[in-house]
């Protein structure tokens, strides 16, 4: 049977069916979960994608954590299942407090779109396990707020359990200590500002964001690795 | 429950110390090209203002500070200062 990914659509996301594609591509039946709906429908993992959930207002993510469906996706979360944050999904699973720190202006003050290179730092998580440590993958960015940011604590934190998954090789955005992507302690929930699923076919110029896309199906089949 | 009166409250809201303002930077650079060359710690933040009816101003504080923490501001990277007073009634 397939690996059902759920991926989540607030008012103004906008890369739900990119990533819907890219993961119906590897064999999985990917659905969208309407923000308003109280239900991830049993999914085995839930994509929150990138856009501008509820127009970005107030700040990035900030309206989207209060949306119905993210009572569910905190349960999924909760209980060990696999939940990927993508750009704008990566500001939401920050505010949502389902993972540490926030996503702030790039240091530059510029939209950045760019294919960006990153490396593999952590492959215990459900966005690497496929991977290998030191990989480097050609992936894209597209974003104005990507500039990671969080307290010395929780940095500190973050290194000392493995927990920063993926770096860039060379910083976009001021990103404090070059993150792209980290994990919760339960390294099941994971949130990066690259777009996989931009990096899924041959024509789409890389095709090294699949073994990531892999990952999460092969996270969603054996949820819960140990943290 | 006694009558509810209306108060003004004025949220501003700042980046922490240390917490780079890129936009504030860049702001504070521009001013000396047009002759003042005096200004610094220039800082952008939001402000949001609001009407809220409440018992009395005590609790018109607390509320918009409980906003402030669980929505309006982010603590990560942002300080908040809270404003109230009390409108005339209608």
């Amino acid at each position: 049977m397939s690996v059902r990914v759920g991926v989540v659509q607030f008012p103004g996301t906008n890369c739900e069916l990119d990533a819907l594609d890219a993961f119906d591509r590897l064999g999985a039946a990917a659905e969208l979960l309407w923000h308003g709906d109280a239900t991830i429908r049993g999914v085995d993992a839930v994509i929150v994608p990138g856009g501008f959930a509820h127009g970005d207002y107030l700040r990035t993510g900030a309206i989207a954590q209060f949306s119905p469906v993210m009572g569910a996706v905190r349960d999924h979360a909760a209980a060990g299942g696999a939940v990927i944050g993508i750009c704008n999904g990566f500001q939401v699973l920050c505010e949502g407090g389902l993972l540490p720190g926030v996503l702030q202006k790039n240091a530059g003050l510029k939209f950045l779109c760019d294919t960006v290179e990153v490396a593999v730092v952590s492959a215990a998580s459900a966005l690497t396990n496929a991977t290998e440590v030191g990989q480097i993958l050609r992936i894209p960015i597209n974003h104005f707020e990507g500039n990671y940011t969080c307290d010395a604590a929780t940095l500190a934190e973050l290194r000392a359990d493995d927990r920063v998954v993926l770096r860039y090789v060379a910083n976009p955005n001021g990103s404090v200590d070059d993150i792209a992507g980290i994990c919760n302690a339960g390294r099941n929930v994971v949130g990066l500002m690259p777009h996989p699923e931009r990096a899924s076919e041959a024509i789409l110029g890389s095709t090294d964001g699949v073994v990531l896309l892999r990952s999460v199906l092969a996270a969603a089949t054996t949820p819960a690795i140990p943290g | 429950m006694g009558a509810m009166k209306r108060f003004a409250a004025r949220v501003d809201i700042t980046h922490l110390p240390g917490v780079a303002d890129p936009q504030g930077a860049t702001v504070e650079r521009a001013l000396p090209a047009l002759g003042w060359a005096n200004v610094s710690e220039l800082k952008i933040g939001k402000s949001i203002h609001l009407v809220v009816e409440c018992a009395d101003v005590a609790a018109a504080e607390a509320q918009v500070r409980a906003m402030c923490e669980r929505i309006l501001a982010n603590p990560v990277i942002e300080a908040y200062d809270i404003t109230v007073h009390e409108l005339a009634a209608r």
